[in-house]
């Protein structure tokens, strides 16, 4: 069993290799049973995650976007390996978690999550520093230096120890309750910090401080990032890559600015139409996004999208399309980004 | 990554601490009048129990059939005698040994066992939980004094038997509170957070869950030693339970019954002792509840 | 809903095998032969083999319970050892009487309680509040038996206005709803109501003090609802709970009226378990405990469908 250090050893020199992939998903498949009639058998299934495949490289943030229920959630709850997935593999720095060489705990201390609702993730009965200080005391840490640790941490956060270390999580907003989640995930060192919704319930002010102290750490402590969000200008700040799902697939992932501004998939543009503009001159007057994602329980045959997408045609319903390469660090899932797809664009909607 | 931004010396600094949950609840709860008279009562009642030997004025036990039935006032013995003779007074604050015990003891160990019962049910979940609840529902199925009567009854009369009885009733209703507060619990973030930190379940519910699900369990526990205590005195009452000559307020309630129209006054004060000492229970813990509802 | 309704009661099928199992090993428990209380100390081993073996004593335990279910299932709970009559019709006569007896007292506190958790509830934190909450924190301390002597010393020995004890003065075989009969009921009846007077008391304060905190009954007063109006809402909202304490309460009296019908010498189960148990009469004790666990059994049943029904929010699947 190696130890953390031992996994994340890079070349003798000690510099990173350039852009080493730190965490790589394939093929993850969760999905939930719905259980109803007399016996209680799983009568359908809520296929919440339903094929990823993508890689985190060392030192970079990917964002995440989607809408509600495509499943984001469900995939940072996985990679934390908070629930277990049904099929599909992580690894970490090329070593598979759970397998023979990296165990489910050492994984733990190299990656954490900072949850969305602030105030549901702290224990109302520990004080800020217990709270921060359990993770280290579980990995072996003394009591004294786990306090010491969770008081440096607060301040790193910007909370000042001697005022925030003895109180309850009750007393302080969300944002100093956020920081504090921040904090306590840093506490365990890890490598990759998973954001889900981290900054989503604060105020827009508040947001931004905590935005700008993410950015902060990130680069003191020689961190990775997967920023999960549905608000798309947030994410462009904070990411060097965006992955966009639909319904449990990726639909469009590559460099934030490929897709923001050239984005090869008709879902990835409508978001992006959807976007309030501030701009007077360029009013967002139409909706580009009509109807509610279609449930995951039955998702549509071919393209899961092709229910609401202005260019689909009877290829689309058929057959569904794969993640493929449209650029430079760019895939998208659409069949009209590949050529060798068969795609005609002649039935267009009105 | 290293520790350095701040020195040891101020780390070691004192820090501002808020007061705990504990002295929260206990500053809002010694604002409550109604709450801490009947604390103080109850408090009375158990010294007067513990420290009975001491300070009854005439032998509990010793009867004379000359002065049997005296009523209320007799110089001598205030409270009258009993159909045996003996000073009711005495009787009386004996009384409060067997009848405190036979009401308190039964819920602790029902809170000990059911707890464990219902915050492993309520953490692990899955299948372990559902055979855990269902076996206890069977016992939900019949309603507490037939179960109580009918295991005395079974068991036959005595101290320890009315214990043991006592307990398989209430450990059912608060193993179902336990499973309940602990599946709130187990469902919030910070215990997915304290998972995610890598701790194994010991370390999460001895750290995490322990403190958020004891208070509840607690205060349903003691809600329940007033109906202990009327259920307990209700088995002497019948006959099962204590056995004479011990003292205890129902079973003296029993005896005394012959005396109903001939002094009825000495007849109804037993059960005035099992009645004072109910509500002072009851408005205690219903203080205590409120003084832990934070939100309110 | 009918799925549900279904599946509720087959769940209930494993629990009353429970509850027969715990019935048979609850009377079984007891030390001593299920015989002696009949049998005098010197009876020869002949006689006591020959009884034993015609009251199925002699077979394994587990023979006995598939026979006494068996026979069950037919209607027959067996033949009690002290008064050699049919234990089925026994108890179900005094079913009979303690049911009566537990349905006046459950309206009786129902209405109470929920007059007195009404009011309580509506006017919180005044001085109404207080008197009402105290009536039923009282209610709920007091120890029934005690409260039920007491009654009895006021009214009949001091005062002489209603009977102490006894269900009518032909017993109970001839009941009529008429005053000479009702008399024998005051009593019992209202000293049994307490207890569930106040924990409706309770339950209704606490529903009504909620609803009327939601912010929904504001909508209405700017709708420019008076209190009519108002009142019904609160009543629809905080029926189906009050209700499903009222039928739980009346499970609990049916079970467990032992105490005060062994002080008013009421012929009911109660009554009737308490001689069991003394006269260590197994058949007897097993079938009346057997009845009464069924009936708060179906009675939980009935009170969780018709929350389901009456309650939109309570989701059942």
């Amino acid at each position: 069993m190696l130890t953390a250090n031992e996994i994340l050893e890079w070349d003798t020199e000690g510099t990173p290799a350039p852009a080493k992939p730190l965490l790589v998903v394939e093929g993850l498949v969760k999905h939930f049973p719905i259980r109803s009639g007399l016996f209680g058998r799983a009568t359908a299934h809520v296929r919440a995650v339903d094929g990823l495949t993508f890689a985190v490289n060392h030192g970079e943030t990917l964002g995440i976007v989607g809408e509600s229920g495509c499943g984001k959630s469900t995939a940072a709850r996985l990679m934390m390996q908070l629930i277990a997935p049904d099929r599909g593999t992580i690894q970490l720095n090329g070593h598979d978690v759970g397998g023979p060489e990296l165990s489910v705990k050492t994984y733990r201390s190299q990656v954490q999550m900072v949850f969305q609702d602030s105030y549901a993730s702290l224990n109302p009965r520990l004080t800020i520093e217990g709270s921060i200080a359990f993770g280290p005391t579980v990995h072996g840490l003394p009591h004294d230096e786990a306090i010491a640790r969770a008081r440096s941490l607060l301040d790193r956060v910007g909370l000042e120890p001697k005022r925030f270390a003895g109180r309850y999580p009750h007393e302080l907003s969300g944002g100093q309750r956020q920081r504090i989640n921040i904090a306590r995930a840093l506490a365990l060192q890890p490598k990759l910090l998973i954001l889900d919704e981290a900054v989503s319930a604060l105020d827009k002010s508040v947001e931004a401080q905590v935005l700008n102290l993410l950015l902060d750490l990130k680069d003191e402590f020689d961190l990775t990032y997967i920023f999960i969000s549905h608000d798309l200008e947030v994410v462009r700040f904070m990411s060097d890559r965006v992955m966009v799902m639909y319904l449990g697939r990726i639909a469009e992932i590559g460099a934030t600015e490929a897709l923001y501004g050239a984005s090869e998939h008709p879902y990835t543009r409508a978001l992006l139409g959807s976007m309030l503009s501030m701009d007077p001159d360029r009013r967002t007057m139409k909706a580009p996004l009509t109807g509610d994602p279609p449930n995951p329980i039955n998702p549509p045959p071919g393209c899961r999208f092709h229910t609401r997408c202005a260019s689909a045609t009877g290829l689309c319903r058929a057959i569904e399309p794969k993640l493929m390469s449209c650029g430079p660090d760019h895939e998208t899932a659409c069949h009209m980004a590949d050529p060798a797809s068969g795609y005609i664009a002649v039935e267009l909607r009105p | 990554m290293a520790v350095t931004s701040l020195d040891t010396a101020s780390i070691a600094e004192p820090v501002l601490r808020s007061p705990s949950y504990s002295a929260t609840v206990w500053r809002r709860f010694r604002r409550d009048k109604v709450a801490m008279i009947a604390g103080m009562v109850v408090l009375a009642l158990i010294l007067m129990a513990v420290f009975a030997p001491w300070i009854v004025p005439d032998d509990p036990y010793k009867g004379m059939s000359l002065r049997r039935l005296k009523p209320v006032g007799t110089p001598g013995f205030i409270l009258g005698t009993d159909e045996l003779g003996r000073d009711m007074l005495s009787r009386l604050i004996m009384g409060a040994r067997l009848s405190l015990f036979m009401g308190v003891t039964p819920v602790f160990i029902a809170l000990f066992i059911g707890g464990v019962i219902g915050i492993v049910a309520g953490y692990a979940g899955g299948w372990l939980n559902t055979i855990l609840m269902r076996t206890i529902d069977v016992f939900f199925a019949f309603p507490s004094v037939l179960l109580a009567i009918a295991l005395s009854g079974a068991l036959g009369a005595g101290i320890a038997n009315g214990l043991i009885s006592l307990t398989i009733v209430f450990v059912p209703p608060i193993a179902r509170i336990a499973e309940s507060v602990t599946t709130g619990i187990r469902a919030r973030d910070f215990i997915e957070a304290a998972r995610a930190s890598g701790a194994n379940a010991i370390t999460i519910i001895r750290q995490h869950v322990l403190g958020n699900v004891l208070g509840p369990i607690f205060v349903y526990a003691m809600s329940l030693i007033a109906v202990s205590m009327i259920l307990a005195s209700g088995l002497s009452f019948l006959g099962l339970g204590v056995k004479p000559p011990e003292p205890e307020w129902g079973l003296m309630l029993n005896t005394l019954r012959t005396a109903l129209y001939t002094q009825p006054l000495l007849c109804a004060l037993p059960g005035l002792m099992i009645f004072i000492t109910s509500i002072a229970f009851n408005m205690l813990t219903d203080g205590l509840r409120s003084a832990m509802d934070l939100k309110a | 809903m009918l799925i549900y309704l279904l599946k509720r009661l087959i769940y209930t099928i494993p629990i009353v095998f429970g509850v027969a199992i715990v019935c048979f090993i609850l009377v079984h428990i007891a030390p001593g032969s299920p015989l002696d209380s009949v049998l005098p100390p010197d009876a020869s081993s002949e006689l006591k083999s020959q009884l034993m073996t015609l009251y199925g004593f002699d077979r394994s335990y587990t023979e006995q319970f598939f026979r006494w279910v068996w026979r069950a299932l037919h209607g027959d709970l067996g033949t009690s050892v002290a008064s050699s009559r049919p234990v089925t019709a026994e108890v179900f006569k005094a079913v009979g009487n303690t049911l009566m007896l537990a349905s006046v007292a459950t309206i009786i506190g129902f209405v109470l309680g929920s007059f007195f958790g009404f009011i309580a509830g509506i006017f919180r934190d005044t001085w109404i509040d207080k008197v009402a909450s105290a009536i039923s924190v009282i209610g709920v301390s007091v120890p029934h038996y005690w409260l039920g002597m007491v009654l009895v010393i006021i009214f009949s020995a001091t005062l002489g206005w209603l009977p102490p004890t006894g269900a009518g003065p032909g017993g109970s075989a001839d009941w009529a709803w008429d005053w000479a009969h009702m008399k024998f009921m005051v009593l019992p009846a209202i000293t049994m109501s307490v207890i569930p007077m106040g924990i409706i008391a309770r339950t209704v304060r606490a529903l009504v003090a909620e609803i009327m905190a939601q912010e929904f009954i504001a909508g209405l007063k700017a709708k420019g609802m008076t209190g009519l109006g108002i009142f019904r809402h609160v009543v629809k909202n905080a029926a189906p709970t009050a209700l499903a304490v009222m039928g739980i309460q009346l499970g609990y009296l049916l079970g467990g009226s032992i105490l005060i019908e062994t002080v008013f010498a009421w012929p009911g189960t109660g009554f009737l378990l308490n001689s069991a148990i003394f006269q260590r009469d197994l058949p007897l004790l097993q079938g009346t405990i057997l009845v009464l666990a069924l009936f708060f059994v179906a009675l939980n049943l009935a009170v969780d469908l018709m929350q389901t029904a009456l309650d939109p929010r309570v989701e059942r699947r």
